[in-house]
């Protein structure tokens, strides 16, 4: 298990180093951050070249990419250029966006697998249809739609929430939010769970554990839920990415100063050192979600035995 | 209560394959005739009301998108600010917008852009996701590796946060780039997949027979392995064009992907959200939200059934 990790820590890295590298060439390679600073009216020669030597623009490309990584590993994410160092930018929007997706993250788990549980017990019922019916539309329409509808609903029509959040937001005020952000994994989450316990509910081993006379509680807790769960938890991996896209969405409805609404000024502004800073954390957080999860297929299905 | 969770199947099982047995028999007329994974799938199909409806849906939006005019006489771009917001009327049944644009002929003429984007992107993700996991899953070893890792580079950029910063950096408009971006981010889910079907379908009988016989890899791979792999990519991909419509609204809806003057439903959505300019007139977002929201509905139920005949496994 442990040399399991190790290793898959070890292939991380040059797809970690790949990923920002693509990252790394389209915002610096594609985009000019230089003349990004200086909207329509070209900027000077001179003041042009003292920035570009300041930022190393002035290497070819690869050795900018390797200076840039070098900063990073000891800390530096290098400053905005309106000069704030990025990191600060980080320490705010991070907890923020953190707060926001545990929100969602546990109202998709929790809501998520009950549902799928309970229809998935009850399938061609009617409380069945009316849960896949639902997922399908929530699928269906847009996140944006329905975060906008939501937010003048509730927000400004009935007035039962603040239409935007405070710039430090407690997990109370991210409710709302966090809901919209998780529907449509929600959704994804109660068909899978659905799918998975129906078919699991033929199993022998339940058979088994009915013949052998445990509760039925037990049975459903301990050995169909926990079999059920693998393919969820796949999803849940590759699901960390549509929650950062999502966020992106979610913060920019309701004004929630996170990683998304930082990152979305960063690309308004052509902030080049903002944009890639985020992103590199955010897809460093991706790969360690996703290696979470390969490692959590053990706890729950001990036949999968890792060399 | 009870029955739900021990419900014996032997029974159930049993009945089922008579019920198939025979409304095999009595249906299908060339009974004796094997019939294959594609028309035994078309056969299971055509039998399924959601199928039917949103296939039948999506060849009416296709054809709107072809033919905008056939149903929307007036011109998408001719608008008159003194008609501003107002609501619907006999003449125009969804109102006009801010820009006094007629929102009907919009929503229409709105269906070319969303589902264009959606059709090329899914035949890009397809066909990059089917050769680069088709040639690592048949040729294993080296290659496998090498383009494994590259999938998984690919994959280790989630879709939204890159086309966000490479759509933002570049300054085409059209609908290329968001189809470009979209495809370039995506492949890496149909690729494994590809891989996975390719490399079990390498392993079966028939394949070793071919290759006896003489079979280059290049007959190998087109004439045997891959019509027998193909089916999840298919599948994957119908999924996907749902969703990928979805994603170019959100990208419009942001501001990176379409831009007026393209009329599409994300941007008209985009428009009418700003500011919260439907508080007064809610027509503006909800046809444009509607049609998009029935699109993608559409693609994502025909996925659905389309998987569900293809695999019966995961019904």
């Amino acid at each position: 298990m442990g040399r399991y990790v190790i290793r898959r820590l070890v292939q991380m890295v040059p797809v970690f180093l790949g990923a920002t590298f693509l990252i790394f060439v389209m915002v610096y390679a594609i985009g000019d951050p230089v003349s990004g600073l200086f909207g329509d009216r070209g900027p000077d020669p001179a003041t042009a070249q003292a920035l570009r030597e300041e930022f190393d623009l002035d290497e070819p490309l690869p050795l900018q990419y390797v200076l840039y990584m070098g900063k990073i590993f000891t800390g530096d994410f290098g400053t905005a250029f309106n000069g704030q160092p990025v990191t600060q930018l980080m320490e705010h929007a991070f907890p923020i966006s953190f707060r926001l997706m545990l929100v969602a993250l546990v109202l998709e788990v929790v809501l998520g697998i009950a549902l799928g549980v309970i229809t998935g017990l009850r399938r061609g019922r009617s409380l069945d249809t009316s849960v896949l019916v639902a997922t399908l539309v929530v699928i269906a329409v847009p996140t944006f739609v329905l975060g906008t509808t939501v937010q003048y609903v509730l927000g400004v029509k009935l007035g039962w929430i603040d239409p935007a959040v405070s710039p430090d937001p407690r997990l109370d005020e991210l409710l709302v939010p966090g809901l919209i952000l998780s529907l449509v994994s929600l959704a994804y989450v109660t068909r899978l769970t659905r799918t998975s316990v129906a078919e699991n509910t033929r199993a022998d081993y339940i058979r088994t554990a009915h013949a052998k006379g445990l509760p039925r509680r037990r049975v459903t807790v301990r050995h169909l839920l926990r079999n059920s769960l693998i393919p969820v938890v796949t999803y849940l991996g590759a699901d960390v990415g549509n929650l950062m896209a999502g966020a992106i969405v979610t913060e920019r409805i309701f004004n929630i100063q996170g990683v998304g609404y930082q990152l979305f000024q960063g690309i308004l502004r052509q902030n080049s050192p903002t944009v890639v800073g985020f992103v590199v954390v955010l897809v460093l957080i991706f790969l360690l979600a996703n290696l979470l999860v390969d490692v959590l297929y053990a706890v729950l299905d001990p036949r999968i035995r890792y060399v | 209560m009870s029955d739900a969770t021990s419900a014996p199947p032997p029974m159930e099982a049993e009945e089922e394959n008579a019920a198939k047995g025979l409304t095999a028999g009595t249906s299908s007329p060339d009974k004796d005739a094997p019939r294959g994974l594609w028309s035994d799938a078309w056969h299971d199909l055509r039998r399924n009301p959601i199928f039917v409806v949103s296939a039948l849906l999506i060849v009416f939006l296709v054809v709107i998108a072809l033919w905008p005019s056939l149903i929307a006489t007036r011109d998408p771009q001719r608008c008159d600010l003194a008609r501003s917001l107002q609501g619907p009327s006999a003449g125009h049944w969804f109102g006009f917008d801010t820009q006094g644009c007629d929102v009907y002929t919009r929503t229409v003429y709105g269906a070319r852009a969303s589902i264009a984007v959606g059709l090329c992107a899914t035949v890009g993700v397809a066909l990059v996701g089917a050769v680069v996991g088709g040639l690592a899953g048949f040729f294993g070893g080296f290659w496998d590796t090498l383009l494994s890792r590259l999938t998984d580079v690919f994959f280790g950029i989630p879709v939204v946060l890159g086309a966000i910063v490479f759509l933002s950096m570049i300054s085409l408009s059209g609908i290329w780039p968001v189809v470009l971006v979209i495809a370039a981010l995506s492949w890496p889910q149909v690729a494994r997949i590809a891989r996975g079907a390719v490399m079990t379908a390498k392993q079966h009988d028939y394949v070793q027979a071919a290759r006896a016989l003489g079979a280059g890899n290049a007959r190998l791979l087109l004439r045997h392995i891959m019509p027998n792999a193909v089916a999840p990519v298919i599948v994957m991909a119908t999924i996907m064009l749902g969703t990928f419509i979805a994603l170019e609204a959100t990208l419009s809806y942001l501001g990176v992907g379409l831009r007026p003057p393209t009329v599409s439903w994300g941007v008209d959505i985009s428009a009418a959200s700003d500011g919260m300019q439907f508080r007064n007139a809610p027509h503006i977002l909800l046809y444009p939200a509607a049609a998009l929201s029935l699109t993608v509905l559409a693609f994502i139920m025909l996925g659905d059934a389309v998987r569900d005949a293809i695999d019966p496994k995961l019904r």
